[in-house]
């Protein structure tokens, strides 16, 4: 008998996933599973060569992603994923590159990185996992974290404003920006499938409970509820003006494709920058181009 | 190791009139390198700006990344996309690279950093000389772990050790430094590059066997792991995390035992053939001058004025700063009276001539704050004070 054809339990993704690795070091209830399983399903239903497919984290409960991800996979300093990517795609530009992180690692330590790389419109896909807070070292105030909602480093209330990541992306430069919550898992899975087969920074926001931390700091209950709390508080409004897309301690979460458009990647606008000013001088880089080589 | 002859295409085969920061950027195109992500640091700039002449024509990328984190994480990302990469910086760029020197290390990635060094602390002086970064090249980042580090001393030795720097590089897996000053940097002195095919490159230690069977960390005969490359596929993880033959996170002390030895004696066991050093009359020698970068040439006048007065004066200059010739220094230290160690800096290396002389040779220091070479007199002094 062929293993596919056992009786027994497999895990539909399990192809992607470093088995040898499992069980995750994730909490019950973590939001981050979800978006990882999306990811998986998104990868299935593209016709993309995987082994031309990298993933690149940073450090925090989402940057073990990396480790999980059975496809070349980075697991890098804290909030250098980014830059690490940057270097990566720009080294050898016929491999789709998703940088799989937090919000901490993206937006926090590695924020200049990020809206770099949206400014270059350099090819990436960037999942931001978004549990409002640093959940690896304990649950740490963040740049996102929404104000008045308690951390460990802010014991009685957050004062400080958060990023509108969206926001922070489409001015920074990004040609997709997009927002879930974890229990929109379709919608997850056809956001990362859209970035997958576009050319350009591509940015999706996924709202995801921290039960262990963020959730029990602030008594919103376990991961379940917390999960269809964040579905049932949101809102889908595709193209919204991003400026209004701020977070409110338990408010409303508008979600949504809010940013698609086209322009030159970072590797496009230098070839063809070159090839006008430098004509035949200049060696066009990383396209097949038998003439030149 | 397998050596190829240079692609041609990044060799400007002639006799050119180059400051060394120049050197460095022809040095790096010989040697292969094709990636450059870099931050604008004075004294350093130039090598930055060369590259990003000369790379469109050659084939290959310049990227001047938003700070020197991203630099040197950029680097590191296109080294596992396949590429030879390099960037340039000075002191404030380096402390800056620090913790992803250490990442480097740990996922044994070949790239190579030219530290173009100004005095410091902090921002110090921009635009004038310092070696004062030599130890932070060695214990910079946080953990054990071993580098190589280069020591050039004129525009001629940026180019020739910045291919050696690849070559180490690669043939270790380890980053590797090119440890010059203001003073190198913006030196101008002729540069002979010769035709490609006299220039050997050291290629990239590639796995081969079959798919299943890779292990990124799995050492081989020489005690170095093979390498891949991002899309080839391997679908192999690396991390920085202490980890195992299959890259995989481990975290307990036998692990890391096994992970830290490695990364050092990969090293430390291969002293020997990586070391360059140059001497002269080291053999009959009362006193050794012991220097490395400008203040060698500095020296030679101090040298060769006791050297007049009959003095046996010897030279040792360190091309290779580290690892340290710690086994050459043990040897000379019980048949001289002294080394006279000169250098840009309030005592860094002396103090590891102090630790292999071991008493059996007195150590004296010239030390410099930076800002300009040292007054040869000054080193002339040390040399009398040694054999009084």
């Amino acid at each position: 008998m062929k293993a596919e054809d056992r009786l027994e339990e497999r895990n539909p993704i399990e192809d992607l996933l470093r088995m040898d690795r499992i069980p995750h070091i994730w909490c019950p209830g973590c939001g981050i599973g979800t978006v990882v399983t999306s990811f998986a399903e998104a990868l299935k239903k593209t016709d993309l060569d995987l082994d031309k497919v990298a993933v690149v984290s940073g450090i925090g409960c989402t940057g073990r992603v990396a480790g999980y991800i059975k496809l070349d996979s980075f697991h890098t300093t804290h909030g250098r994923a980014v830059a690490f990517a940057t270097g990566l795609k720009l080294a050898n530009p016929e491999l789709k590159v998703v940088v799989f992180s937090g919000d901490g690692d993206l937006a926090g330590i590695g924020g200049n990185h990020l809206i770099h790389a949206a400014r270059r419109n350099m090819d990436l896909v960037v999942i931001c996992v978004n549990n409002f807070n640093y959940a690896m070292t304990g649950g740490q105030v963040a740049a996102t974290t929404p104000l008045e909602a308690n951390a460990s480093t802010a014991p009685y209330g957050n004062f400080e404003f958060p990023f509108n990541l969206p926001f922070l992306m489409e001015a920074a430069g990004a040609t997709y920006v997009a927002r879930w919550t974890a229990l929109h898992l379709r919608r997850v899975t056809m956001s990362i499938m859209e970035a997958l087969q576009r050319k350009g920074f591509s940015f999706i926001e996924v709202i995801t409970p921290c039960v262990t931390l963020y959730a029990r700091r602030n008594r919103l209950g376990d991961g379940l509820n917390l999960l269809r709390y964040y579905y049932d508080n949101s809102e889908i409004q595709h193209g919204a003006d991003t400026r209004q897309l701020d977070i409110s301690f338990q408010g409303k979460i508008i979600v949504g494709k809010f940013v698609d458009k086209d322009k030159p990647t970072f590797l496009d606008a230098m070839n063809q920058h070159f090839t006008r000013v430098l004509g035949d001088d200049y060696q066009l880089y990383g396209r097949i181009n038998h003439d030149r080589d | 190791m397998k050596k190829v002859k240079a692609d041609p295409k990044g060799v400007l085969t002639g006799v050119h009139y180059l400051d060394g920061d120049y050197a460095i950027a022809e040095g790096a195109l010989a040697a292969g390198c094709r990636f450059f992500a870099g931050y604008p640091i004075t004294p350093s700039t130039e090598t930055a700006e060369r590259f990003a002449a000369r790379i469109p024509k050659v084939g290959g990328v310049f990227i001047q990344m938003e700070d020197e984190l991203g630099s040197i994480a950029a680097l590191i990302g296109a080294a596992w996309g396949g590429k030879k990469a390099m960037t340039v910086t000075s002191g404030p760029g380096f402390s800056l690279m620090q913790e992803n020197i250490g990442l480097a290390c740990m996922m044994e990635t070949p790239l190579v950093i030219a530290n173009v060094q100004r005095g410091g602390p902090s921002t110090g002086l921009p635009t004038l000389a310092g070696q004062q970064d030599i130890m932070q090249a060695r214990w910079g980042s946080h953990g054990d772990y071993e580098v190589i580090a280069l020591a050039p001393d004129s525009p001629q030795e940026c180019f020739d050790l910045t291919i050696e720097a690849f070559n180490l590089a690669e043939t270790y897996r380890v980053p590797t430094f090119i440890m010059t000053d203001e003073c190198v940097g913006h030196m101008h002195e002729k540069v002979v590059i010769p035709p490609a095919e006299e220039i050997e490159v050291v290629e990239r230690k590639w796995y081969t066997g079959p798919k299943d069977k890779y292990l990124p960390y799995k050492l081989d005969k020489d005690g170095i792991p093979f390498m891949v490359k991002a899309g080839d596929g391997y679908r192999f993880h690396t991390t920085g995390l202490t980890h195992d033959e299959r890259g995989y996170p481990v975290i307990n002390a036998e692990c890391q035992d096994w992970c830290v030895r490695h990364l050092c004696d990969k090293i430390r066991k291969n002293a020997d053939k990586i070391i360059i050093l140059e001497e002269d009359e080291t053999d009959t020698a009362e006193v050794i001058v012991l220097s490395y970068g400008i203040t060698s040439r500095v020296a030679t006048r101090a040298v060769q004025k006791a050297r007049d007065e009959g003095i046996k004066v010897g030279t040792l200059r360190l091309i290779t700063v580290w690892p340290f010739a710690e086994k050459r220094i043990r040897e000379l230290a019980p048949k001289v009276a002294a080394f006279v160690v000169p250098e840009i800096n309030y005592g860094q290396i002396v103090f590891e001539v102090e630790r292999c002389a071991a008493g059996q040779a007195k150590v004296i220091h010239v030390p410099h704050c930076g800002g300009w070479v040292h007054n040869p007199e000054d080193i002339y002094k040390a040399i009398k004070e040694a054999v009084k």
